[in-house]
């Protein structure tokens, strides 16, 4: 069949083909001219140790199964998660409701060991399994006129005691600029320490943006929109004057209601160390390039 | 029907008040406070153990409230059912500071780990933090106050003004409770009910403020 042009999830991320920046990168790092840039992850990741499983499985926002962080693992055990519907729909060549394992079985994964910085100034260090979402994008074919990506969490009153009570506008929902969610950073998670993503952690499938706070990394996905128009997220929905669309990691705008200066990393005891927040969660080098000329005091 | 339970049981309730000595209570609160240190550092939930100083700072903030609006419980109690916990009413006052303390110092050491920059900016500039600081403030006076000779050297009706900033404070500490939360939670809305409810019964018969 003849094609016009390229779809977006075809075209090389600038960050790739723009050699300058790569070869700077690379200079910068030390490494040489044939390293694989995509491997960026790793050098963040080096001399990081990561949270115990019971740790990321037991200290968890899912505000669907409740608002406390010890609600999600004592609430969401009884939700099923296999067969999985998971619709796709608007701006896409192949829409349709999948079932999740005819769509991303054969989609080989990968570990990688993310940064996880919540809004709420604490944070972790998480080896997920999963796969970069452009992958699952490129499956079922970006139309050109999308721009952004959206994604809502699944709705089950049955397990999900708290969607009964308006806390949120739920379905829980979030969403993408296509260059974010086209990045090879931003991947869909299905696992993490080698085992099935636990139900409080976002089973069957989550998204995981390392440089943004955790609240965009929408959980339990049920429907992935390819659209034109920004989509409203559901924090900044709330409280607009706290949280934006973008979301991205930055110590030097503060929440109205907290310094994001600083965080707790969670597990270290009793007298954990407040450490200095970093730019972009750590991966401004990867992805600093997306905001050039944006001002991040007002798109925060 | 509460005059009823009040009847029926008030005597022994004010009975068994009497017999009690207040240093049991000093007691009791002291070792909860303790008590609260030490789980946090053996317990086997794991949601704790994740970060237990958020756990501290969250349980001593939520006691110190309880104990207040305890305290605040003894007049009307006294008032409309004839029971008389009169005497413990300072050791509940000055336990609810102790937690209050407590409260402060694992915010400044433990979750905020003396960055003094970052400390003072929250203090002025996050409006939550500062109306749970301005009830805190509002608290050491009569903390200070509350022993027999500081009573004596006032006159009872400056004491009595002065502590009626308690009111001002459980007030301020609840709404803080309400503010810091990111969704409006029901158990955060009812320690504010309950304050601003015990506090409006002082209207009733206090003509004076």
């Amino acid at each position: 069949m003849f094609k016009p042009d390229l779809t977006r999830a075809e075209v090389t991320p600038e960050w790739m083909w723009n050699r300058r920046k790569v070869l700077g990168a690379m200079a910068a790092s030390g490494t040489g001219l044939f390293a694989t840039p995509a491997l960026s992850w790793q050098e963040v990741a080096e001399g990081l140790e990561p949270n115990t499983f019971e740790q990321i499985t037991s200290y968890n926002n899912f505000y669907e199964f409740g608002t406390g962080k010890d609600e999600p693992l004592e609430n969401a055990q009884d939700m099923v998660t296999s067969p999985w519907t998971l619709v796709v729909d608007g701006l896409v060549d192949n829409p349709g409701e999948y079932e999740l394992s005819d769509l991303i079985g054969d989609i080989p994964t990968e570990e990688r060991i993310y940064r996880f910085r919540c809004v709420e100034a604490w944070s972790m260090v998480i080896p997920w399994n999963g796969f970069e979402l452009n992958k699952l994008l490129a499956k079922v074919g970006v139309q050109d006129g999308a721009r952004y990506v959206k994604f809502e969490t699944a709705v089950i009153p049955e397990v999900m005691e708290a969607v009964q009570y308006p806390i949120l506008d739920w379905p829980y929902t979030e969403g993408l600029r296509m260059d974010e969610a086209m990045h090879p950073l931003t991947m869909m998670a299905t696992g993490l320490y080698g085992k099935a993503l636990p139900n409080q952690n976002g089973a069957p499938m989550r998204l995981v943006v390392p440089w943004k706070y955790g609240f965009k990394s929408i959980k339990t996905i049920r429907r992935i929109s390819l659209v034109e128009e920004e989509p409203l997220n559901t924090w900044q929905d709330l409280a607009p004057q706290e949280y934006g669309f973008f979301a991205n990691v930055n110590p030097e705008v503060d929440h109205p209601r907290w310094s994001q200066a600083s965080e707790r990393l969670i597990g270290g005891g009793l007298f954990a160390r407040r450490q200095d927040t970093l730019m972009f969660n750590g991966y401004a080098d990867q992805v600093a390039s997306l905001y050039e000329g944006m001002d991040l005091t007002v798109n925060y | 029907m509460v005059a009823a339970v009040a009847q029926r049981w008030g005597p022994a309730i004010s009975g068994w008040a009497r017999k009690v000595p207040t240093w049991v209570v000093y007691l009791a609160g002291t070792a909860w406070a303790a008590w609260i240190f030490v789980s946090a550092l053996i317990t086997p939930d794991m949601t704790v153990q994740a970060d237990p100083a958020k756990y501290l700072e969250h349980r001593y903030g939520i006691v110190s409230l309880q104990l207040l609006l305890a305290g605040l419980c003894v007049t009307p109690l006294l008032r409309f059912a004839r029971i008389n916990l009169i005497k413990f009413r300072r050791a509940l006052g000055l336990l609810a500071f102790l937690f209050l303390a407590l409260h402060f110092l694992v915010w400044l050491v433990l979750d905020m780990a003396l960055r003094w920059s970052e400390i003072g900016a929250d203090l002025v500039k996050r409006p939550y933090i500062v109306v749970g600081f301005v009830a805190f403030l509002l608290l050491i006076p009569l903390a200070v106050t509350s022993w027999n000779r500081a009573m004596k050297a006032m006159s009872s009706v400056a004491w009595q003004r002065l502590h009626r900033l308690v009111y001002v404070a459980v007030v301020l500490g609840a709404v803080h409770f309400v503010m810091q939360e990111k969704v409006w939670t029901t158990e955060s809305l009812i320690y504010l009910a309950l304050a601003v409810g015990l506090v409006g019964l002082r209207a009733t018969w206090i003509r004076r403020w």
